[in-house]
């Protein structure tokens, strides 16, 4: 009797761990069943490389949307990376023991606020910021135009204190975990705190680092309302950082809701392209985690 | 002593120059970073507190008075639904990982591979799944129910990592205590690992509620977008993160905009920080344990 509920719960706590399997497979099959037979449909070359979407005229072309999610990881990982490590050498080599748990628990409250709420903080001071920095700009004969300050400046700023907590999380950890010895070591021989730092701390812990950093990419280029609110949305090439732009994520959300026949499938491969995105970043997560532990 | 070690810090700077300018670069890169989110949650409570009324908290939304009351209520439903499949899951999977399976087994690997997978997936590929999968296959029409296996299946991962975590932090000689006085396995985990790694649990199915509260991508399309009390779970509502994207989008209320904001900021970092001081305790517990 007991041998049998034992060998039933073990047969339960199974099921129960294939549940997440389970469900990778599920999104994966959905996902490619629906997309994939719309981008054969389209072309494989013009639906990735056209640069119009047109969904009315039955042209489908996300290069300028592809574009759109890079431009705008790129900016957000410009702005937020540097920020990002120097805090964490500061939180792991520099803070005072006592304020260290106030800011650490500050970092992850940053972690925890809802997307929406980065978006509607966006839309009140990052957008009107960026729209007066553009005219600014525009009267000083910098920029020929000056966009309404829903831009790739915009999303890329907001992105860079977004993933802020993703990276810092990480590569504070990563410094932690390089031996005081190399440090103290360093010290001895005469080189000063920031030299023993930069060159033998944080050289030490590369691949703690990047790992932090491509995640904090993922975090980016998936992220889906703040960006919505604040990009602009048009679906055309941007030419310039103050012009509007439309990623992968927000030509899905926008369209959704009213999409139907080849562009609802359209929107699916949309996904597909951006699932593909995201397992390459996790994969290089997944090897750079097993690097890191084998040195 | 406290001025001589300032002077020699200085000398040393005066050496090294390059210092003394990465040491400036770390102090105004951490001042960014908290003085953001200072700025962030100040800007939010001081433009939202002073609209917050009364009439925000009634029990009908209409377009006069965008009453937030409906989507909190249907946040609580979706946050005890998508708990209730979550949790159970998530806590016999972490059993099964860490009790039954032995190391390097293959099985641990793929299951350790998919996890990883599914926490770095966007809410709005859960989304789409969801619309999908719930909504259009199972034809269970945009509803709370579908909007909740969505959030579930988003939520497991990390209520598997964390259950796993605390079970692994039982000291094994409690479990050998429990096999030597003739308990079996199961009785074991039951009776005496699992109660052992409730705080941790806990901390950890916390911050999945502060997950769920704050989701709106992988929300928009399964559970939809009315804005009233979802009379069952096979019906469409929104929760309190599409209530204030809705709000935003329209622009039309901007000051119930504000106090909307500032009423799931405050849920939001209430939920988180009691997941972290939930946390504390136990690695408190654990070094007088270890005494």
């Amino acid at each position: 009797m007991r041998a049998l509920s034992e060998k039933l719960m073990r047969g339960v706590f199974f099921i129960a761990a294939c549940t997440s399997v389970l469900a990778v497979a599920l999104i994966c099959i959905f996902l490619f069943t629906n997309g994939v037979p719309a981008m054969k449909e389209i072309g494989f070359i013009e639906f990735l490389t056209g640069t119009t979407w047109r969904p009315n005229n039955d042209i489908y072309g996300i290069f300028p949307m592809i574009l759109g999610s890079i431009y705008v990881t790129a900016g957000a990982v410009l702005i937020g990376v540097p920020i990002a490590i120097l805090t964490s050498v500061f939180m792991a080599k520099y803070c005072p023991k006592k304020i260290y748990p106030f800011l650490k628990s500050a970092t992850e409250l940053l972690a925890g606020i809802p997307s929406v709420i980065y978006g509607f903080f966006g839309i009140m001071v990052v957008v009107p910021a960026v729209r007066s920095l553009g005219r600014t700009l525009k009267l000083a004969g910098v920029l020929r135009s000056s966009g309404d300050g829903n831009s790739i400046l915009t999303a890329s700023l907001l992105l860079g204190m977004m993933i802020l907590p993703t990276i810092i999380g990480v590569t504070e950890s990563a410094i932690r975990a390089v031996p005081s010895h190399y440090y103290e070591g360093s010290l001895a021989l005469g080189a000063t705190k920031e030299q023993s730092i930069f060159k033998v701390v944080l050289p030490a812990a590369k691949s703690g680092l990047i790992a932090g950093v491509v995640l904090g990419i993922g975090r980016a280029i998936g992220e889906t309302m703040a960006v919505i609110m604040i990009a602009g949305n048009q679906p055309r090439l941007p030419k310039g950082i103050f012009q509007g732009v439309r990623t992968m994520t927000a030509n899905i959300v926008i369209e959704m809701g009213y999409a139907a026949g080849l562009h609802r499938e359209a929107l699916i491969a949309t996904a597909v392209v951006l699932f593909v995105f995201i397992l390459l970043i996790n994969f290089s997560v997944a090897l750079l985690k097993r690097r890191s532990e084998y040195e | 002593m406290n001025k001589k070690k300032v002077k020699q810090k200085l000398i040393s700077y005066k050496n090294a120059p390059g210092s003394a300018v990465l040491a400036g670069l770390v102090f105004l890169a951490s001042l960014i970073t908290f003085a953001a989110l200072f700025f962030l949650i100040v800007y939010l409570l001081i433009k939202g507190i002073p609209h917050l009324s009364l009439d925000m908290f009634a029990l009908h939304y209409t377009t006069e008075n965008v009453s937030l009351l409906p989507a909190l209520i249907n946040t609580v439903i979706m946050t005890v639904l998508a708990l209730l499949l979550a949790v159970p899951l998530g806590i016999f999977s972490a059993i099964f990982l860490v009790e039954y399976a032995g190391k390097g087994n293959k099985f641990v690997e793929i299951i350790r591979l998919t996890t990883e997978t599914l926490q770095g997936i966007p809410s709005i590929v859960y989304g789409l799944f969801g619309l999908l999968f719930f909504v259009t296959t199972l034809k269970w029409g945009m509803s709370l129910l579908a909007g909740a296996f969505t959030l579930a299946i988003m939520i497991l991962p990390l209520i598997m990592r964390t259950t796993e975590e605390a079970l692994k932090s039982v000291p094994d000689s409690y479990r050998e205590g429990s096999f030597g006085l003739g308990a079996g396995k199961l009785r074991t985990i039951f009776r005496i690992v699992l109660p052992s790694a409730v705080p941790g649990i806990l901390a950890g199915v916390i911050l999945a509620i502060g997950r769920v509260v704050g989701e709106t991508a992988a929300l928009m399309y399964t559970s939809g977008t009315v804005a009233e009390v979802a009379d069952s779970v096979m019906s469409s509502g929104r929760t309190l993160a599409l209530h204030m994207y809705a709000l935003s989008s329209e622009g039309l209320h901007t000051d119930k905009a504000y106090a909307t904001a500032v009423i799931l900021l405050v849920l939001v970092i209430g939920i988180n920080s009691l997941s972290t001081i939930i946390a504390k305790k136990i690695s408190k517990g654990n070094e007088n344990g270890e005494d």
